[in-house]
């Protein structure tokens, strides 16, 4: 029972990361119908900026928790400034476009981040600073679930409650799912939809942002590729929950996270990519928009 | 008339080959690696290693009061090519050969050397099989083989550590997995060690809480890690956070400076085998030295295991006291010699005795050479 409680948790962290990444996948794949290959360079883009940050921090004193949540936020806000220019520079002026286009520009993208990265800073791995502590109310259970684990979920429940705030609540909120819903009508009844895929764009960039702080303080590294990986493993999420679908982001992210866990806890690690990506083909093939993603009608 | 024609070629032939083995005033010294093409680097040091060995000798007056000659063949690493090179060298009559640089090329050149009974010394080739498939009696090396990690690894968990229950991982690459492979092979013949996981994990992936977890499971004492140091890096460092004092043993893709930065204190209390520290022999040094002194740069690869490789073929032609080939090999097997990598001898298999690595320790954030 511990064992899979281990597990469980494991699979649980993992998979709340992948969610927090998948989110930016698909809140963009449902305004504009385009897989934003260079998000998971954003993700990379947001743990460097916070280890920069934490170095800063450390130099002038701060410490543990403070120079976590400033780091967040300046990672955040740093890689808004990405997802914002991103937009601007590699997608706007391809949105009349044909749809491989733009598919090659943010391949394009995520080659030239990554790159960018690589020359900027070092091809090395390079230590993060271990900015969760440990609790000592949780050290009796800190091999089945530590206080960094803790974090990262409290930290992606509170982001995801305000995600759906916002876009159940509030103006703007309304305006985003007017533009999945119909582009053209949205911008008839006077919704900037230029903005609003700005705002999207915005939106997802911080969520991988603070992903890539939460899974850098917790396993004490970063390099440049680090977004490339997890990149893909948070697009198979989406795809998993259905692509386009907020819940079904999330619920894909926990799916998969699990799925790897479990599989290399009880079969082999060997297999865990094997039995993972099986599920994918299992899952599309009997529910081909993904588990929570509807088909739509193509009228004609 | 063709008979008599075919008989005059073949007289010819004789005289000729007489010639070359009888009649020489020179010992030669055949060098073969890649000279040209991208693998270049690996062959060139041992080249120039030689060239400055060669001039120090004759300078002293050379080898059985004879002037070495150096035969420089390039083989490009590749093993089409080295075959030809072989045969060159043999037909020039070279007495020793100082190569070749890879072991595919190695391998497929040995066959030739063999049937000519020319003692042949790789300053590089790894491959386990040259030395211990017994198939090449004419063949030594001044690296270790492969499989001498694992060797030692094992050899020091038994005795050293003394283990149980083990846990092998590796990273599913040829280097990570091969030395996870020989660790199984190694312990699972010495019969006193139980093996409960050996697993494959993927490189880059986010976490590896999983098989931390497992490895709390199966209760190993060790974690043996074939692989890199980023991923070593991420399982320490996960091993801490999840409170398993498992102790981890690692190959020398682990040693390496980057591991200690970003392991930080979790890495202190692992063991990591890596190439012993040559830079107390005074020789090491010195050639280092000349090296710079004559081009004016850093040395390279297997330049010191080239150097040692060229003083080793030719101090056994002077203790043999002729280039009889059982004579040389007797001395190569049994006269010690002072190189760059130590002082040497080969034992029954070709390697050289006492080269290779040393298991060193992470304690307070540095490896510690353990004796």
């Amino acid at each position: 029972m511990e064992y899979f409680l281990e597990l469980f948790f494991g699979g649980l962290t993992r998979g709340s990361i992948y969610a927090l990444i998948a989110l930016g996948y698909t809140m963009v794949y449902g305004i504009i119908q385009l897989i934003n290959f260079a998000h998971g360079e954003i993700y990379m883009i947001g743990a460097f900026v916070a280890l920069i940050v934490a170095g800063v921090c450390t130099i002038y004193g701060l410490s543990g928790v403070s120079i976590l949540i400033l780091a967040g936020v300046i990672a955040v806000i740093y890689a808004c400034a990405y997802g914002y220019t991103l937009e601007k520079v590699a997608y706007r002026p391809l949105r009349g476009a044909p749809r491989l286009s733009p598919l090659i520009s943010a391949i394009g993208m995520s080659i030239f981040l990554q790159n960018y990265v690589l020359l900027a800073q070092t091809s090395d791995f390079l230590p993060f600073p271990r900015l969760i502590p440990d609790f000592a109310f949780m050290e009796p259970v800190a091999h089945i679930i530590g206080s960094p684990e803790l974090v990262i979920l409290i930290t992606t429940v509170i982001t995801m409650i305000l995600l759906t705030l916002l876009i159940k609540k509030t103006k703007v909120g309304k305006a985003m799912r007017a533009t999945q819903q119909d582009m053209n009508m949205a911008r008839l009844v006077g919704v900037n939809v230029d903005r609003i895929i700005s705002l999207t764009f915005i939106i997802g960039s911080a969520l991988a942002a603070i992903g890539g702080v939460l899974v850098a303080s917790y396993i004490g590294q970063v390099n440049f590729y680090i977004g490339f990986l997890a990149g893909v493993k948070a697009f198979t999420a989406a795809v998993l929950g259905g692509i386009g679908s907020i819940p079904g982001a999330v619920f894909g992210g926990l799916v998969l996270g699990w799925a790897e866990s479990f599989a290399a806890g009880y079969i082999s690690s060997d297999y865990e990519d094997v039995f993972t990506f099986g599920l994918l083909v299992i899952i599309l093939i009997l529910r081909p928009a993904g588990i929570l993603g509807k088909v739509r009608k193509q009228k004609v | 008339m063709k008979k008599m024609t075919v008989l005059f070629s073949i007289l010819a032939l004789a005289l000729s080959m007489s010639a070359t083995s009888f009649a020489s005033d020179t010992i030669k010294l055949g060098v073969a690696g890649p000279h040209s093409g991208d693998l270049a680097p690996y062959g060139i040091p041992a080249m120039k290693a030689a060239q400055l060995v060669v001039k120090q000798i004759n300078a002293k007056g050379g080898v059985l009061g004879k002037q070495v000659e150096l035969l420089i063949q390039d083989d490009q690493c590749k093993p089409e090519i080295a075959t030809n090179t072989a045969t060159k060298l043999v037909t020039d009559g070279a007495h020793v050969v100082l190569g070749h640089i890879c072991s595919g090329a190695t391998k497929a050149a040995l066959g030739i050397y063999n049937d000519a009974k020319i003692p042949v010394m790789s300053p590089s080739a790894t491959d386990n099989g040259l030395t211990y498939s017994g198939d090449y009696p004419n063949f030594f090396r001044t690296i270790a083989a492969n499989i001498s990690q694992a060797e030692l690894a094992s050899g020091y968990l038994l005795d050293t550590l003394g283990f149980k229950k083990v846990a092998i991982l590796h990273d599913k690459g040829d280097y990570g997995k091969g030395f996870a492979d020989d660790m199984k092979m190694l312990l699972e013949k010495s019969g006193k060690v139980e093996i409960v996981l050996f697993e494959g994990i993927t490189p880059g992936a986010m976490d590896y809480s999983s098989i931390v977890q497992k490895i709390r499971k199966n209760k190993a004492e060790a974690l043996i890690f074939g692989g890199y140091h980023p991923e070593a890096s991420k399982l320490v460092t996960q091993m801490s956070r999840k409170r398993l004092k498992t102790i981890f043993i690692s190959d020398d893709g682990v040693k390496d400076d980057s591991f200690l930065k970003v392991a930080g204190p979790a890495a202190n209390g692992a063991f990591v085998t890596g190439p012993r520290d040559l830079s107390s022999i005074p020789l090491n040094a010195a050639a280092t030295a000349e090296f710079k002194a004559e081009y004016g740069a850093e040395p390279g690869a297997f330049f010191q295991e080239g150097y040692s490789a060229a003083l080793a073929l030719l101090n056994a032609v002077e203790q043999a006291g002729s280039t009889d080939y059982d004579k040389v090999v007797d001395a190569l097997h049994n006269k010690y010699v002072e190189t760059p990598v130590g002082k040497i001898k080969f034992d029954s298999k070709g390697d050289a005795e006492g080269v290779g690595y040393s298991v060193y320790k992470v304690e307070n954030g540095a490896f510690t050479e353990m004796k």
